[in-house]
């Protein structure tokens, strides 16, 4: 039986001998692999794209003290970008989960319909939840629109719950049972930060502190939104850093959430206010893009 | 020659199914009958004895006048490209006689298959290749079979070349599978592909009856056209999990995971579930037991839900119903919850009534229905059940979304009525209120379902509420549509008897139904109609007459004879319940009063006395139903 890092070997190799990049996992907080820059701004424009990288990704209302076997604040997921997608990406995608030890001829799979949507990034796809024998293993998606704006190549994104998928290849019903390495179960990497963040997410975040710095992203990102125009080396124009600040907010949101702090008439607005700062970058870096090309 | 046409595409959702078949049965294939199937992964279309050519035609066109001259005819034999002798003379006018020869129907589909098939209409779409101004469908076309007799109708459709060879079973076929017509279904057969839904359908049911599951026919439906290969296992769960509510457990079975219960006894679920592979089989019990891990997790979190929603009671929960908004312009659920309690009261609502009402909404501020959403209602009756609130309460909380739809049951006891009505009725009259009505197929706010549940709750648990207290204007008539809707499409009542019925006035919906139920039943009877017809005539008199009085009938202006005699049936024609047999015995004196007596006489008082007589008559009927909304064989003509 392969261990946790094992099973991301064999991932992360098999998507190496088809040429993709092996990313690092991106080091601002996100609440999920898609909204990573190698993902988000990647898919935009004409440039043919492959990537894959593990994402740890935050999504403070999930936590659950580390009490529930199934919920986890921070999950990780392995994100395969493949733009354009090739004409037997199922396939590929089939052979994945083959290399990693699982004899699809004695399970059962399904592709069942779940479009993607994300409305503060502006995104959305059509695809399938992978399900394999009834647990959702995998989301596929074939992304049509990104920050607003339609995609050139349409890329096949593929996002594996690494937890889920290696409980469900150990035989454990508990993802804190998970073995991570020779030894090492899952728990004792991760609960402590499971049940600290819950604390804080939940319990001791300051609501006004994260108010104020939401406001203050979001000025950080809106300054530099509007000097894209004027700037007269478009190549040095720091679009990456805007990004970060999109994200930051995006997070502050989700921590904001997760404290009750939004009402569900505001929660309208403020996911409006994420949507505009990250439809204003992904416009920069569309057009960035442009000019040095 | 016959006719193979596969489109072989990635997993298409199941629902789409059915609606893309009929448009593919519509293509037309020169008069050939076509049949078609589907699975999640091929759209096919087959057809004997489709035609090699078209026929040949001859076309007639018109050339210019005799009279304008040899050059003229010179200049449109030359256009159309034949000699001048090949013109003919019709009358003063030159005409071709052009033969336009049939084409190969291979050669025709080769040109418009392509379109054809984009051109399938489908909830959404998506692009794949070549941007968004490439080819648009539901999902990626991979590959397609199109075969005229042996031949492939050659064509390119969204980078992909059409050919002879098909894809088995995604794990179980081959990846590649030469095809003829004939042999197309057995090839598919032996990869694994169960090509007819009819067949499928059958392998599912056949197989969960024999696994004990309950039938669930919608799921049978999903699984038909999620699948390729159906084959039905059986699986089992701790019974500990059974003292979770069987509405949570059948949620997650059915909803969830696409399984279907079993029970022990009618009403009883048993600890095992049945699920439908998209395989052969399963051997080594793998799929049966990552089933099972996935079911226990779930539950798991269901129980989870369940333990943690009990800290708070769901009357400590009312007051959190301020943070969750109902509708922007219509303020929280508090006070949506403060509107119903308020409109249960005015409708007469017991305390238990009132008590459900303040309840109902705090359930959706629980964990469980967070989860499992449409469980709400469900989970308020539960939670009230279990934390000790009147059985009534419960009830009528667990009740309150009911019904469902028009087929649907209403509440069951009186509490529940009042306070779905009222629920309802607040949803409606809100919404109304700020302008949020609903026009053509768009009604975000489900108002046609909360007004058809109005109704049926109003006729079904016989309330006597009428109309003009619980609504007025607009919404008003918004009901009234739906008061239409009911009588016609749920009861059966025939449409001019609903419109007769409802032209004569709506007090109660009791009422109305009393009327309707009389109506249809002395409409077959043999002086039904005759009287009828009489009827529209009264009414066609009155009208021209402009006939608006309210006087009384002198007696001593009536002529012996018909008129005195129908004067007599009038006064004999009684209440409501026995307004039947009035028919037969007004028949006659109908009959012969409009056979032999003059209504518009030049005499004002007389013409205005049979006026009245007549204006009476008609007005002890017009309260039950306007005759004149009645179809009678004389309007059909």
């Amino acid at each position: 039986m392969d261990s946790f890092q094992q099973t991301i070997f064999k991932l992360k190799r098999y998507w190496d001998e088809r040429g993709a990049i092996i990313q690092e996992p991106y080091d601002v907080e996100v609440g999920a692999g898609t909204m990573c820059p190698e993902t988000f701004l990647r898919v935009l424009g004409p440039k043919p794209y492959r990537v894959a990288y593990v994402q740890p990704s935050r999504r403070p209302a999930d936590g659950r003290y580390g009490e529930n076997p199934n919920r986890l604040y921070k999950h990780m997921q392995l994100q395969v970008i493949l733009k354009p997608s090739p004409d037997d990406i199922l396939d590929q995608y089939l052979g994945s989960l083959e290399a990693i030890g699982l004899d699809l001829s004695k399970h059962d799979i399904k592709f069942e319909e779940d479009n993607w949507e994300s409305p503060t990034l502006g995104a959305w796809g059509i695809g399938w939840q992978v399900m394999l024998d009834g647990q959702e293993i995998t989301q596929f998606t074939y992304f049509q629109q990104c920050g607003g704006i339609d995609l050139d190549l349409v890329p096949a994104e593929i996002t594996y719950g690494l937890e889920r998928l290696v409980a469900f290849l150990q035989g454990v019903e508990s993802v804190y049972d998970i073995e991570w390495t020779r030894g090492v179960k899952y728990a004792d990497v991760r609960l402590a930060d499971e049940l600290q963040f819950s604390v804080y997410n939940f319990e001791m975040a300051n609501v006004d502190r994260l108010w104020r710095l939401l406001g203050e992203y979001e000025a950080e990102c809106k300054e530099l939104l509007a000097k894209y125009e004027d700037y007269p080396d478009k190549q040095r124009f720091p679009v990456l850093a805007t990004y970060d600040q999109v994200l930051k907010c995006s997070h502050l949101f989700n921590l904001l959430d997760a404290r009750g702090a939004i009402s569900v008439t505001e929660r309208v607005g403020v996911i409006k206010r994420v949507r505009d700062l990250a439809v204003g970058t992904a416009k920069l870096w569309a057009d960035q893009q442009q000019e040095v090309a | 020659m016959n006719f193979l046409l596969e489109i072989g595409t990635e997993e298409i959702p199941h629902w789409m199914i059915p609606g893309a078949l009929k448009q593919l049965a519509a293509i037309d294939l020169f008069g050939a009958v076509s049949v078609v199937d589907a699975t999640p992964r091929r759209l096919v279309v087959r057809a004997i004895n489709v035609a090699e050519r078209t026929p040949d035609e001859e076309q007639v066109i018109k050339g210019p006048p005799i009279s304008a001259g040899d050059k003229a005819a010179a200049g449109f034999a030359r256009k159309q490209g034949v000699e001048l002798t090949a013109m003919h003379k019709a009358g003063d006018y030159y005409e071709l006689h052009k033969q336009i020869p049939g084409r190969a129907v291979r050669d025709i589909l080769a040109q418009t298959l392509p379109a054809t098939i984009l051109g399938l209409q489908w909830p959404k779409t998506m692009y794949w290749t070549g941007g968004k101004t490439g080819p648009r469908f539901i999902r990626p076309i991979r590959w397609v079979v199109a075969l005229l007799g042996d031949e492939v109708i050659p064509f390119e459709l969204a980078g992909v070349k059409s050919g002879r060879a098909t894809r088995g079973h995604r794990i179980l076929g081959s990846p590649s599978v030469p095809v003829t017509f004939d042999t197309y279904e057995s090839e598919l057969h032996k990869n694994f592909v169960i090509l007819s839904a009819d067949e499928r359908r059958q392998k599912i049911l056949t197989e969960i009856s024999l696994l004990g599951a309950k039938l669930d026919a919608d799921l049978v439906e999903t699984l038909t056209f999620i699948t390729e290969y159906p084959t039905a296992i059986r699986g089992d769960f701790d019974p500990a999990f059974l003292e979770l509510p069987a509405e949570v457990l059948t949620t997650v079975m059915r909803h969830h995971q696409k399984y279907f219960s079993v029970e022990s006894a009618p009403g009883k679920l048993a600890p095992h579930f049945v699920a439908v592979m998209n395989t052969r089989g399963d051997p080594e019990g793998l799929v049966k037991r990552g089933n099972e891990r996935v079911l226990k997790a779930r539950f798991n979190d269901a129980r989870f839900f369940w333990d943690v929603d009990q800290h708070k009671k769901l009357a400590d929960r009312v007051a959190d119903l301020s943070h969750v908004t109902f509708q922007a312009k219509l303020g929280s659920y508090l006070e949506k919850t403060e509107r119903i309690v308020k409109l249960v009261d005015e409708l007469g609502g017991n305390a238990h009534a009132q008590r459900a009402a303040y309840l109902c909404k705090a359930d959706l501020t629980t964990e469980m229905v967070k989860e499992f959403t449409d469980l709400q209602g469900q989970v308020g009756g539960l939670y009230a059940r279990h934390q000790g609130e009147p059985e009534s309460v419960a009830q009528a909380i667990y009740d309150h979304y009911k019904p469902l739809s028009m087929e649907g049951e209403i509440p069951s006891t009186d509490e529940g009525q009042l306070v779905a009505l009222a629920d309802k009725l607040d949803t409606l009259r809100g919404c109304f209120a700020v302008g949020l009505v609903p026009t053509g197929s768009k009604d975000p706010f489900a108002l046609r379902r909360a007004a058809q549940g109005v109704v049926k709750i109003l006729v079904e648990a016989k309330l006597d509420y009428k109309l003009d207290d619980l609504a007025t204007g607009e919404l008003r008539e918004f009901l009234l549509d739906r008061i239409k809707y009911f009588f016609r499409e749920i009861r059966g009542f025939k449409y001019d008897e609903v419109n007769a019925v409802l032209a004569s006035g709506v007090v109660t919906l009791e009422n109305v139904e009393a009327r309707l139920e009389w109506l249809a039943k002395v409409r077959p009877t043999q002086d039904f109609e005759p009287v009828a017809v009489s009827f529209k005539r009264i009414n066609n008199i009155l009208k021209q007459a402009n006939f608006a009085s309210d006087g009384e009938i002198n007696a001593a202006l009536l002529e012996d004879g018909p008129e005195k005699d129908l004067y007599n049936a009038y006064w004999q024609v009684g209440a409501f319940d026995s307004l039947a047999a009035s028919i037969a015995s007004l028949r006659p004196h109908l009959d012969r009063f409009f056979d032999t007596v003059m209504v518009n006489v030049p005499d004002a008082g007389l013409r205005t006395n049979r006026l009245t007589l007549l204006h009476k008559l008609l007005s002890k009927f017009s309260t039950v139903a306007d005759f004149s909304e009645i179809v009678t064989s004389g309007d059909q003509k």
